[in-house]
């Protein structure tokens, strides 16, 4: 069976290409660039939200493409059971469009922050951390500027298990120096109650081949093998 | 009623619960910075003018803020919308 994965590019996606090349080349699956106007569910596996500036990120970054009809299908594929990854713009464009809870504000330092951090896995039960061990601490990079999680409902998320990513620092710890942001509780990523649907500010698919790691490391990559394993169980 | 021309004045900002770096940044490294220490807060926030064709003020009011809310203009996890003003264009 080919493995068939939708990169939906919105006016403004910046990494979209970066995440095409790894699951063709380093993953080897069937990676598609698809146009947000023009995705159609039925003919894909899973998909990826890419990271960048979708619409200029007017208004707030993510609101005007979580209104695009791309996320129409996308809750299609959710509700169906298949995997969604929304990457940096993509989860902001993900909680906008309440696939996710929470929101992501500007970063308490007012500046575009990008650099190699260490996130711990927190849950390693969803569609894209199936290849982690809880308390793994990944190598991965971020970019962006508004990156601060925020959520009004803090104990709900906790008790669904929706936490999936905490910032820490080298030696795995969860210490305010290692939020670059100002998240909440250090949070990086976090998921749907059903666990298909992932958002995570960092980035793995720059870091995912270790010609572009400073520690030689490809953590990246176990994101999108999970979400290979996931699809290979689910159809099974 | 023969519809017309109002403007509607929107502005959005964070909750009180959502820290606003911005505001914080504003007030500290400059207000207080150049004397201005008797401001005790600044929060800041987007503003938006709305042109459209309504038959009433009141209609008008009703039709932005069922706008902003049925299209998340403000997202209600971390912002408060108020309508400010509705005038005739």
């Amino acid at each position: 069976m080919t493995i068939k994965i939708a990169v939906i590019q919105f006016p403004g996606s910046n990494c979209d290409l970066d995440t095409i090349h790894v699951l063709n080349d380093v993953i080897g699956v069937e990676a598609s660039l698809i146009w947000h106007n023009h995705f159609k569910e039925a003919q894909f596996d899973g998909c990826v939200l890419p990271g960048g500036f979708s619409f200029g990120d007017y208004l707030r970054s993510g609101i005007i493409a979580a209104h695009s009809p791309s996320i129409d299908e996308a809750r299609i594929m959710l509700k169906d059971g298949r995997p969604v990854i929304g990457i940096c713009n993509g989860m902001q464009i993900l909680t906008e469009a309440q696939f996710l809870p929470g929101a992501l504000l500007r970063n308490d330092s007012l500046k575009f922050v990008c650099k190699w951090v260490n996130i711990k896995v927190e849950n390693n039960k969803t569609a894209f951390t199936n290849k982690m061990n809880i308390g793994d601490n990944l190598a991965i990079p971020i970019a962006h500027a508004e990156g601060r999680y925020f959520t009004d409902n803090l104990k709900e998320l906790e008790e669904n298990d929706q936490i999936v990513f905490k910032y820490a620092n080298e030696k795995g710890e969860i210490t305010e120096e290692a939020n670059p942001n100002g998240s909440m509780e250090n949070i990086a990523g976090v998921c749907n109650l059903e666990q298909n649907c992932l958002g995570l500010m960092p980035h793995p698919e720059r870091a995912s081949e270790k010609i572009l790691s400073p520690k030689n490391t490809t953590h990246g990559k176990l994101f999108f093998e999970s979400m290979i394993e996931f699809i290979k169980r689910r159809t099974s | 009623m023969d519809a017309q021309e109002f403007i509607v004045e929107v502005v959005l900002e964070n909750k009180a619960a959502a820290r606003d770096p911005v505001g914080t940044t504003i007030q500290k490294d400059l207000l207080a910075k150049k004397g201005y220490d008797n401001i005790t807060n600044v929060r800041s926030g987007q503003y938006l003018r709305i042109n459209l064709r309504a038959v009433s003020e009141k209609d008008a009011k009703e039709i932005v803020d069922k706008m902003c809310n049925e299209l998340r203009i403000f997202n209600p996890v971390t912002q408060n919308l108020t309508i400010l003003k509705v005038s005739k264009s």
